[in-house]
């Protein structure tokens, strides 16, 4: 009897180490495994096993385990696969982590597969997802993914001479006379509203400009009011709108109330502030062929690049983007973010996604781009 | 706090008092100017008390009746109402105003600090003169707004004050750059600048050209409807249409002029907008 309990804890804890070696399959949650820690992987007899192998052992970042699953014939070095997972140049995939996967097959043979993964990261701007076909092809008795050549901007060395412009503010002193120095803030307009129901509930957005000419700091607020005149709900457009406007630009703004229905709502109060604030009118960043396609899941999607015309790293890009219908009205506002920082002088791509019930009703679209850059923003 | 109860307790003793029958009486003066001495003549004979209570004095202290009691300057430096009461036997009171003096300074505020040129009704000013006191000058006095640019008058006008406030509004002028604001009373002058900035811009056009890595395109000088340029900064933005998709680039316009560089290579039609102004739209063939 008195070696029940030693007997009992030590039958528990072997329970739970077997648990943990075997437990951690695909799509859980981040696991801090240290690099190379000898954990048990099933045999990747399967393309579905090679994949979720390789998925999970990035999941770990134990990319000495990760990189052997990767085919040879890939070409591709350990560190290139690294910077493909972990970002580089303080990009958001610097800051994320994959969360999770589901894969589907697509086709498959006897030596070859082509699967379709849905990736999961986890970012400071929230949940982000990823769709990528994978190819896997079998070498002896094991499956192996084929990583693609991966293509890293390269900005020759060069010297770029920019005369941008910026804006500094300097504060007058306290013991200034009453009314000697006072700056008035920007002045910002709303220049299109538009409120529509979701299923999420209802949403409102339009667009903004800057009619100042010194840059401005502008937050769009919007209180849902009921046939009371009571305040239903406030909202403000956080980070679907370019906060910081330089003069005469324009952005879209959105502001979303989950959970609520325009049929409560008698009147919408708009509420736009603005301040003035330093900025910079460097880095020019070009927004080129855009086009809207139907992707492989059949949604509408806006594509285009976003060109960095200066000589300034922007570690995370945001595009948000209006959609108008023939009238010129604002029917959606989009954004996302671009996980790859966007280096001097060259591009990256992008991707927002439109409604499926409004892809017919989109007839133009406008797209700005928010910057972030560390130690800048 | 304590200071009201006092003044409160002053005025309920001098109400107390109003009707009794005495020997002594006071006489305020008529008109006080605040900071400048007066003093307050007392009839009857012997020792009394003297209260004052004003809007920055409360101050008690003993007196020889059918002596004038002065009040110092000092005493007097807030404008308003005072209340005087005397107190042998019985008590007596009255009532007295000091008004502001002459007025000191001028503060004067002006609004806004950026207008746009050519808007109506667009800067607006208004000018408080005080005494040395800090005193508001209810009097009213005659305030000369004078408005200029570098080499134009603007607005010049004679405004008397109504309750110690006058204010003029009136249209900021056609050019950009400082306009000086100046209010005067007498030897005062208050000085204020408003910077007068461009307006929307007017006929924008641009133009545009091939090169080898695809189309430059660039505005000709912006400027607003009244000719001044719009400042290095602004947004203006080129959307090029061609068989690869859309491009937009939103480019700052430097020393009056906004460009680009567009990828495409195929015909494009490019246009152009700042804010919510559209310019021209220009159509370039494709790369031979």
């Amino acid at each position: 009897m008195k070696y029940a309990l030693p007997v009992v804890l030590v039958a528990v804890t072997a329970a739970l180490m077997v648990l943990g070696l075997y437990g951690t399959g695909q799509a859980g949650g981040t696991v801090g495994i240290t690099k190379g820690s000898a954990l048990h992987t099933a045999k990747a007899d399967s393309p579905d096993q090679g994949l979720a192998n390789l998925l999970a052992e990035v999941q770990r970042r134990n990319w000495d385990r990760a990189f052997a699953d990767v085919s040879s014939s890939s070409g591709i070095t350990e560190q290139a696969f690294i910077q493909d997972w972990m970002g580089s140049n303080g990009s958001l995939r610097s800051f994320s982590s994959l969360e999770g996967f589901d894969a589907r097959p697509l086709h498959a043979t006897n030596d070859e597969a082509q699967m379709r993964v849905r990736l999961h990261f986890s970012t400071p701007v929230g949940p982000l997802e990823d769709v990528r076909d994978f190819r896997l092809i079998r070498e002896a008795d094991v499956w192996k993914a084929v990583w693609p050549k991966i293509q890293v901007p390269s900005t020759p060395a060069e010297v770029i001479p920019v005369t941008f412009l910026r804006w500094d503010l300097v504060a007058g002193g306290a013991d200034e006379e009453w009314g000697a120095r006072n700056i008035d803030a920007p002045h910002v307009r709303i220049i299109s509203m538009n409120a529509v129901d979701t299923a999420a509930g209802a949403v409102v957005m339009g667009e903004v400009t800057n009619e100042d000419t010194v840059p401005a700091f502008v937050a769009v607020n919007a209180t849902l009011v009921d046939a009371g005149g009571n305040a239903i709900d406030q909202e403000s457009s956080f980070d679907k709108i370019a906060h910081v406007l330089l003069p005469k630009q324009v952005t879209p703004y959105r502001i979303d109330f989950p959970n609520l229905h325009l049929r409560n709502v008698k009147n919408v109060r708009m509420d736009e502030k603005a301040t003035l604030v330093p900025a910079s009118a460097d880095p020019v960043i070009g927004v080129m062929n855009q086009r809207i396609e139907t992707d492989v899941q059949g949604k509408s999607v806006l594509h285009g690049d976003l060109l960095n015309q200066g000589g300034q790293t922007v570690n995370i890009p945001h595009v948000i983007a209006s959609f108008y219908d023939n009238n010129g009205k604002v029917v959606w506002v989009s954004d996302g973010y671009v996980d790859r920082a966007l280096l001097p002088q060259s591009s990256q791509s992008f991707a927002v996604e439109i409604p499926k019930n409004l892809s017919t009703a989109v007839h133009s679209f406008h797209v700005v781009v928010n910057q972030y850059s560390l130690g800048k923003s | 706090m304590a200071r009201l109860v006092r003044i409160c307790a002053v005025m309920g003793l001098a109400a107390a008092c109003a009707n009794a029958g005495a020997a002594q009486d006071l006489r305020v003066p008529d008109s006080a100017v605040a900071g400048e001495q007066t003093s307050i003549s007392t009839t009857g004979s012997g020792k009394a008390t003297f209260y004052l209570a004003g809007p920055g004095v409360s101050r008690k202290n003993e007196v020889a009746l059918g002596q004038e009691v002065r009040l110092t300057g000092h005493d007097l430096r807030d404008a308003g109402y005072y209340l005087a009461i005397l107190c042998s036997e019985t008590c007596r009171s009255a009532g007295f105003y000091v008004s502001a003096g002459k007025a000191a300074s001028l503060s004067f505020i002006v609004h806004p600090s950026r207008v746009p040129v050519a808007q109506d009704e667009a800067v607006n000013g208004v000018a408080f003169p005080f005494d040395q006191y800090r005193n508001l000058v209810l009097a009213p006095v005659n305030v000369n707004f004078r408005l200029n640019t570098k080499d134009a008058s603007l607005f010049s006008r004679a405004i008397r004050t109504q309750n110690g406030v006058a204010w003029f509004r009136t249209a900021s002028g056609k050019s950009a750059g400082a306009l000086q604001v100046v209010a005067s009373l007498d030897d005062l002058t208050t000085r204020r600048a408003v910077q007068q900035v461009a307006s929307d811009p007017c006929n924008l056009r641009i133009t545009g050209q091939r090169t080898k890595t695809g189309i430059l395109v660039q505005t000709e000088p912006v400027h607003d409807c009244s000719g001044n340029v719009l400042p290095d900064g602004t947004i203006v933005t080129f959307t090029a249409t061609g068989p690869e998709g859309r491009d937009t680039v939103d480019a700052p316009i430097k020393q009056g002029i906004a460009r680009a560089q567009m990828d495409s290579s195929g015909a494009t039609t490019i246009s152009v907008a700042s804010g919510v102004v559209m310019g021209n739209e220009i159509r370039v063939g494709a790369q031979p």
